[in-house]
């Protein structure tokens, strides 16, 4: 199957269309000024996923903004996912934010809802969600294959971008969610990262009805994963953090060990959760969530075995890529242009 | 359960008499000419209003896309959400914002299988609100049209303005 031109320049995209398994990360926002602060956190995962995800005010809770994230990210060489959520900003100041972004360097934007107001600190605000993640897609899509704003106005350079959704296959109603996955797509949903996965079996129902739908060929799926610090953690997850699902026996897990032993038996959980997805067929990656436990990232991503990127497709030899003799066992003429592993 | 509620367990019923408005909409078409669209939305807007509002919870958006929700106002979705629901639908069904109310995206999906006519427009995707028309009789709106006019951007090959 011959694939279609690739709709950016960014790392993810390329990864993803050599058919590797992908990782991508979230940056928890710092709570300061200090570009510093930006810098250090993205230090720690940028050596284990291809791209960092910038959060946009996630949980309703006000940290430094994506934008602001993505511009330093972008000067020091990273090629981030820019969240860019509804709930706070209109459709004019989206289609700004997204050409500035582009501008910056930024080559994914993952287009979401967002949390209400209601789950975050300052329940007063307005809300403004003036358009829905499926407008925001399509809106984004124009800008970039038509050239122009919502309005029909030229943009003389459009925006090169790799469009990403989000997807809750653990929130009712459960046989609607792949249906809503295909209207993404049909919005312009390039990838899907979706919410914290504990559920496997759930994700395994949810991934054959996609198969079904065929939906996995046209979009690639980063199932969405991190650890837990506590059952007191995943208490709080379950009650306060919109769409978590986590099952009782993850939580009794937890509860049955010992104190000093939690965070790595969460850690464990989720290394297992991980080697279950990749042999689901149809997911093309994970997307790690570690809730101020970034430094878990790494030994993550080392212990599920992610490290040698083993190939989705059975046929070649994973070290191949890392010793740069990619090529010649490739079915995929544009792989060939995917940079080696390693930092961006 | 309120009335409403169990009114709108019967979609197959709000959307024949949708059918039913849509018809006599279309043939006081002429209406418009003789009285102007303003001095019909005068007369309209109170009686559409009062109905759609005790029915529905309609909050005036001016662009109804009833039908095709399963005959369940989207706009009554805290989030405002006009294509579906959020991640934030709680394990048991009920909205996240408002943990006492049922998901209208959960009642939505639900009462649109029970439809025939407008099943299927659920995975219809529903162009941004335009707000001008808020507060305006989406009856006379259908008539005019005007609630079907979505900017240009986003029509399929949009004529792009230089």
């Amino acid at each position: 199957m011959a694939l279609p031109p690739p709709k950016s320049d960014g790392r993810l995209e390329k990864v993803l269309r050599a058919g590797l398994f992908a990782v991508t990360a979230e940056l928890n926002p710092p709570d300061s000024a200090d570009p510093h602060d930006v810098f250090d956190a993205a230090l720690v995962l940028s050596q284990v996923c291809d791209a960092i995800n910038a959060t946009d005010a996630s949980g309703a809770h006000c940290h430094m903004s994506s934008v602001a994230i993505c511009a330093l990210l972008t000067h020091a060489g990273y090629s981030p996912v820019m969240q860019v959520s509804c709930r706070d900003r209109n459709r004019i100041a989206i289609q700004g934010d997204v050409l500035g972004a582009a501008a910056m360097g930024v080559h994914s934007i993952l287009c979401l809802t967002g949390d209400d107001v209601t789950a975050g600190d300052q329940p007063g605000a307005k809300r403004v969600f003036d358009l829905d993640s499926i407008q925001l897609l399509r809106t984004i899509r124009t800008m970039r294959d038509e050239g122009c704003y919502m309005s029909g106005r030229k943009i003389t350079v459009p925006p090169r971008l790799f469009l990403g959704a989000a997807s809750n296959p653990f929130a009712p109603p459960y046989d609607w969610r792949p249906d809503r996955m295909a209207k993404k797509i049909e919005a312009g949903a390039d990838f899907f990262q979706s919410q914290y996965c504990f559920d496997v079996p759930r994700l395994e129902t949810f991934m054959k009805r996609v198969r079904d739908l065929g939906l996995h060929e046209k979009a690639y799926f980063l199932v969405g994963v991190g650890p837990l610090r506590s059952e007191r953690a995943a208490e709080f997850m379950r009650s306060k953090v919109p769409g978590v699902h986590i099952p009782d026996e993850v939580l009794e897990r937890l509860r049955k060990t010992p104190k000093e032993r939690k965070r790595e038996e969460g850690k464990k959980i989720c290394v297992e959760i991980i080697q279950q997805v990749r042999e689901i067929e149809g997911v093309h990656g994970v997307h790690l969530m570690a809730y101020r436990q970034e430094e878990l990232v790494a030994e993550i991503v080392e212990e599920s075995g992610l490290m040698s990127r083993r190939r989705r497709t059975e046929n070649t030899d994973p070290n191949s890529w890392i010793a740069g003799k990619r090529g010649s066992a490739h079915p995929n003429p544009q792989a060939s242009r995917t940079p080696p592993v390693g930092n961006d | 359960m309120g009335f409403a509620r169990r009114l709108q367990n019967h979609p197959r019923l709000l959307a024949a008499s949708y059918q039913a408005n849509l018809w006599i909409a279309m043939k006081l078409k002429f209406a418009i000419r003789i009285f102007g669209p303003d001095r019909l939305a005068r007369w309209l807007r109170a009686p559409e209003e009062f109905t759609k509002r005790q029915i529905f919870g309609c909050t005036m958006c001016g662009q109804c896309i009833l039908h095709s929700t399963g005959m369940t106002c989207p706009m009554t979705c805290p989030k405002n959400l006009r294509n579906g629901p959020c991640g934030g639908v709680r394990a048991n069904g009920n909205c996240e914002v408002e943990p006492e109310m049922r998901c209208i995206w959960v009642d939505a999906y639900d009462r649109s299988k029970m439809m025939t006519t407008y099943k299927d427009e659920l995975h219809v995707l529903q162009p941004p609100v335009d707000r001008q028309l808020e507060g305006s009789s989406a009856w006379v709106n259908l008539m005019t049209g005007a609630d079907r006019v979505s900017t240009a951007g986003w029509s399929d090959s949009p004529k792009v303005e230089s």
